[in-house]
């Protein structure tokens, strides 16, 4: 019995020394397993009095619970030990950027398009679209330029034949809509034109939006307010100056060209605006009755506005971008500014 | 249309500067593009008389003068111009004065003679573009010492309008005044013209032949015209200010009165014609040396005037080089006719031609204003060149001159159109100035239109000008209303901006290029693709209409590789077309390319570059986005583009809807391209078909799966494996996952190893092994019958 002071004291450095989790559990095996060295010692009481045997029990099983917990509390020294060891180990660089594919980007004219088509849309107007190889009557024709009429000067045209050709506008896809569709209508129609015409101003391609709005009881002033609306909403700029100037086009009467103030020098006159503070930003008009009577609309009971923009230009106003052919040259320079 | 606004202001002249009449004109649909002063600044210039002329004695170019400039004094002045001469009015800039390019004149002395001052040309001026050494001689009427400037009246403006199509009425100074007129409510005026008696007998006969191209022509013979006359100064300055060189007096007149009145002239040698004019269509092929000394091969469409020899001059368009006006003419015929803007509109721009006069009968000069500007142009020849007139020779077909158009305008539409109600009194007001006649009725207004409104002929185009001349910023804004209309919304379709940010997503950047390609870039790429040509490309780069989206993506890489970007992913959607004009389809595409490296340069040691797989991975995140990808079939298949081993053809439904594939070695040679490049190209129609899910109930049993691999034949393809499996392993299969491909040790040359984990599962119970076990057995013994492949010991 003397013996157990002994034993407990050689146990305890045992414990405090081991180094893992299975030393540990070696040393509990050793000390306090069935046939461990403290168990031996309560297999001894038998030797003792009556007298002594519960106090020497009592004893034996302190010390069994004592090393029994420093086991425990060593251990989970030991596993806390490790955890941060593992922790330390495992720390990496956060700042290291992530791994995988890197997102692409829309091409800012489309960019552009959606976002004209959006404003639209949510307001209940529908997406068109139509055939890029047109012919003479839906570019020129039902829109009101018979042959040989000046205004076919405005527009070069690329011709395939004496009747084909690539579209000049995208006003075609409103006479396809107006014939194949019943009043009331409302669409944009946004889409690649082509005019025989390069320079640092103008691309043989370019993208137009077109809207036309038909329906009873349509008057000017409700073009005005659509544009206005449109064009603060484009811009994002409520208090954005916009002004309606009476021009001309076969297909609308009264027609006119819409300047907005110059985003770029806010009205002041800058290079971009010709020092004029105004911007030209679209044309527009009332649906000219000729073109309702090619599209067999009954030109009393409805009226209706139609309008087309540039979407390179407004693109170019929205972005900064200084060079109407970088959008057609796809640098990847150029394109990943607008992702 | 370039204009001096003193000569506006001699018809009418509003209180307003010159930037208030631009932006006045401008909001009225005149739109100014540019004012310009009429001369450079400078100051400190003179009227002066040169009194004497003498040899500088150390030059031979150079002459000292002496010059009067009013100042009491003769000053003497070193001057190098060859056209001096004692006596000439000259402008002379004193010592003091600044030229243009603050050019100040000081004392001076040249090659040792003293100078005090400068005799000008033209040019010095910024009254010339042209830099010859010649002073300007002025008229000896020219007050010696007097201000310069002010005796030229310089202080004008040269304002350039922009004229839409419509507005040939606003082709002259009286157009351009009588709108003008209209928005400042104002009188115009203008110079009296009257008409100048004959005072010989001299006729010419003339003859219209084609009445509906021209109803009116008027003749008139001067004789004894002196054309070596110097154009007076004043109309060469009006000229010139509004964009028009002086040529001799008599064009300069048969100009001034285009410029003034809007009437086109022209002038014919008299003694160069023979017999008669005739006004007459062309006979095909008939030759016509023009003023520009163009041989032209006249169309039989063509409205000509003749004489008894053949055409002299193509109508309203240019004169013909042998009947003009030359330096030895005497007698003029001067001709004043209205040919219709039908007669004129197209025909200059078939023979690449576009004048002045064709400009304006292209869009209608007024049928009324020949009588008017013959005589104007009489007038004015006889003040200059002296010479004798005959009578006026008219020639009219009343049956073809335009018919006076009268158009209602209703009360009612003019207010629902403009959401205004406008004075009864205001509209009456605009419509008068306007020049159209406007009788009230009990609905409104009947108008009449004036014969040089060619564009005014329904009741909108009223409407127009009422709005226009109001002010369209002076009219209401509203919102349109609707209906708020449900419309049907396809759910199983996808659209073209889920596609395309699917692809964004997947890394890629969208292109958009030319509809038209280079021939031989489409021929090296396609070299049976059938597309429509352009009959007038800009240049033979973009001449032919793409017939596959892969030229202008592989342009596109070339683009970039050249930038040192060697890294592209890009992809584009558009129409690409198909076929000849008559048999032509207009397909909408979305094509991709890939090339370099599989991820980015970075730190984590991907370094492999893309294959086929990677794109094939993309597309097939495409193909997902519907969840539909079980319509779609991936066929070997050659395309003149792609790599034969490398290429399949895309079945959508079994319909071949696209191609993807490794750029073909060769062609990537021939396009100068040094790198590997994958594309694929399909049908956005095919992309665009999803489906509607459908749901199916979740199985409460165990599935099985059971693992097998099979050693096949290079050449027979997964799918051959994926179909043949799939029909035996009966209806409880779940899944097939491929996990492993291989070739090499342990599989015998020319075969592959192919992995396969099927998974099965029974929607009410549990399956046993024993027809798994039958299903798998099954599955082997058919695939070695069809497919001579064994399982893998």
């Amino acid at each position: 019995m003397d013996y157990l002071p002994t034993l407990v004291s050689e146990a305890r450095d045992a414990i405090q020394a081991a180094q893992s989790v299975s030393a540990l559990d070696e040393l509990r095996v050793r000390y306090l397993g069935k046939k461990g060295e403290v168990t031996a010692l309560l297999k001894g009481l038998g030797k003792l009095s009556a007298e002594e045997r519960p106090a020497a029990g009592e004893r034996i099983n302190q010390a069994k619970q004592a090393l029994s917990a420093e086991i425990d509390t060593r251990r989970q020294q030991l596993e806390n030990e490790a955890l941060n060891a593992r922790l330390a180990a495992e720390r990496i660089d956060v700042t290291l950027p992530g791994r995988g594919q890197s997102n692409g980007g829309l091409h800012p004219v489309t960019r552009t398009l959606e976002r004209i088509e959006g404003l639209f849309t949510r307001i209940g107007y529908d997406v068109a679209v139509g055939p890029e190889i047109e012919d003479d009557y839906h570019n020129f024709e039902a829109l009101n330029i018979p042959a040989h009429h000046p205004a076919r000067g405005m527009a070069d045209t690329f011709y395939f034949d004496t009747t084909r050709l690539l579209r000049t506008h995208t006003s075609p896809v409103q006479v396809r809509t107006m014939k194949s569709s019943e009043p009331p209508i409302r669409i944009v129609c946004p889409g690649r034109v082509y005019r025989s015409d390069s320079d640092l101003t103008h691309t043989p391609m370019f993208h137009q939006v077109e809207g036309l709005l038909v329906d009873e009881d349509v008057s000017f002033a409700d073009l005005k307010g659509t544009i206005e609306d449109f064009l603060q909403a484009f811009f994002e700029r409520d208090d954005l100056s916009i002004r309606f100037r009476p021009s001309y086009f076969p297909f609308t009467e009264p027609s006119a060209e819409v300047d907005i103030q110059c985003v770029m020098c806010s009205g002041k006159g800058c290079r971009v605006c010709s020092h004029s503070g105004w911007l030209e930003v679209m044309g527009c008009g009332m649906v000219h009755p000729e073109v309702f009577r090619h599209s067999g609309i009954d030109t009393e009971r409805y009226t209706g506005f139609a309008f087309g923009m540039g979407a390179e230009r407004l693109a170019m106003l929205r972005y900064g971008v200084n060079d109407l052919r970088l959008f057609f040259e796809n640098d990847l320079r150029f394109l990943r500014q607008f992702a | 249309m370039k204009f001096s606004e003193q000569w506006l202001r001699e018809w009418v002249s509003p209180q307003l500067d010159t930037q208030a009449i631009a932006d006045q004109i401008t909001m009225a649909g005149l739109e100014v593009d540019a004012i310009e002063s009429v001369a450079s600044a400078f100051s400190g210039v003179v009227v002066a008389e040169v009194l004497s002329k003498e040899r500088h004695p150390d030059a031979d170019k150079l002459s000292v003068c002496t010059v009067n400039d009013g100042s009491g004094e003769p000053v003497q002045v070193v001057c190098g111009a060859p056209n001096v001469e004692v006596g000439q009015k000259i402008p002379f800039a004193q010592v003091g004065g600044v030229l243009s390019g603050d050019f100040k004149i000081k004392k001076a002395k040249l090659r040792g003679v003293e100078s005090r001052g400068m005799i000008c040309s033209a040019s010095e001026l910024g009254l010339a573009e042209d830099t010859s050494p010649g002073i300007l001689v002025l008229p000896s009427s020219a007050p010696v010492g007097g201000n310069f400037r002010e005796y030229m009246q310089l202080d004008d403006m040269t304002i350039e309008v922009d004229l839409t199509p419509n507005r040939g009425d606003c082709l002259s100074i009286k157009g351009l005044a009588r709108e003008v007129g209209v928005l400042n409510r104002l009188p115009v005026g203008g110079p009296e013209i009257q008409a100048v008696p004959a005072t010989i007998d001299d006729t010419f006969p003339v003859r219209i032949d084609a009445p509906e191209q021209c109803p009116r022509y008027i003749g008139r013979v001067i004789r004894g015209v002196d054309v070596s006359a110097a154009t007076p100064l004043w109309m060469v300055e009006r000229l010139r200010r509004s964009g028009v060189r002086s040529i001799d007096p008599v064009v300069d007149v048969t100009n001034y009165v285009m410029l003034e009145l809007g009437q086109p002239l022209h002038a014919f040698d008299r003694d160069n014609l023979k017999g008669g004019i005739v006004v007459r269509l062309a006979k095909e092929g008939e030759r016509l040396v023009l003023l520009d000394g163009q041989d032209v091969a006249l169309k039989s469409e063509t409205l000509v005037i003749a004489d008894d020899d053949g055409s002299l001059a193509m109508a309203g368009i240019m004169g013909g080089e042998n009947s003009g006006v030359s330096e030895t003419t005497q007698t003029i015929f001067l001709e004043s006719a209205y040919f219709t803007p039908l007669a004129v509109a197209g025909k200059a721009r078939s023979y690449g031609l576009h004048t002045d006069a064709s400009h304006r009968f292209e869009r209608g000069v007024d049928p009324q204003l020949a009588s008017v500007a013959v005589e104007r142009a009489t007038g004015l020849l006889i003040e200059i060149c002296g010479g004798q007139a005959g009578p006026v020779t008219e020639c009219v077909h009343d049956a073809s001159m335009p018919a006076p158009r009268n158009i209602v305008l209703r009360t009612t539409r003019l207010e629902s159109a403009l959401s205004k109600k406008l004075a009864s009194d205001d509209v009456t007001d605009i419509l008068l100035r306007l020049g159209l006649e406007a009788e009230s009725l009990a609905e409104g207004w009947s108008v009449t239109v004036p014969s040089w409104r060619f564009d005014v002929a329904i009741e909108e185009d009223l409407i127009e000008e009422v709005a226009r001349v109001h002010g369209y910023n002076n009219l209401p804004t509203r919102r349109p209303a609707a209906r708020l209309a449900l419309r049907p919304a396809n759910e199983a379709t996808l659209t073209q901006r889920q596609l395309r940010n699917q692809m964004v997503a997947r890394g890629f950047q969208e292109a958009i290029t030319y509809s038209f390609v280079a021939p031989e870039l489409q021929a090296a790429i396609l070299p049976d693709a059938v597309s429509p040509a352009l009959a007038n490309p800009i240049s033979s780069d973009l001449s032919v209409m793409r017939a596959s989206l892969f030229p202008g993506l592989l342009r596109a890489l070339e683009h970039n590789l050249n930038r040192q970007q060697t890294r592209v992913r890009l992809f584009e959607t558009g129409l690409v077309f198909n076929g000849h004009l008559d048999n032509l389809v207009q397909v909408p595409m979305m094509g991709a390319l890939v090339c370099g490296a599989r991820e980015e340069e970075g730190w984590s040691g991907v370094k492999t570059s893309v294959d086929f797989y990677d794109l094939k991975g993309d597309l097939e995140s495409l193909l997902a986005l519907g969840g539909n990808q079980d319509a779609w079939r991936f066929e070997p298949a050659e395309h003149p583009a792609l790599h034969p081993g490398q290429s399949a053809q895309l079945r959508h439904n079994d319909e071949p809807v696209g191609w993807i594939g490794t750029l073909h070695p060769q062609v990537g040679a021939t396009l100068g391209l040094k790198v590997d490049a994958v594309l694929f190209e399909v049908r956005l129609d095919a992309l665009s078909e999803g489906r509607i899910p459908a749901f199916e109930p979740l199985s409460r049993y165990p599935e099985v799966r059971r693992d097998l691999a099979f050693i096949l034949k290079q050449e027979i393809s997964v799918q051959v494996l994926l179909d043949c499996v799939r029909v035996e392993a009966g209806n409880y299969l779940k899944d097939i996952k491929l996990f492993d491909v291989y070739a090499g040790k342990g599989v015998a040359e020319g075969c592959k190893s192919i992995a396969l984990g099927l998974t099965w599962q029974h929607p009410s119970r549990t399956l046993n092994d024993g027809e798994i076990n039958q299903l798998v057995d099954s599955i082997v013994t058919q695939v070695r019958v069809k497919l001579d492949a064994e399982l893998r010991g």
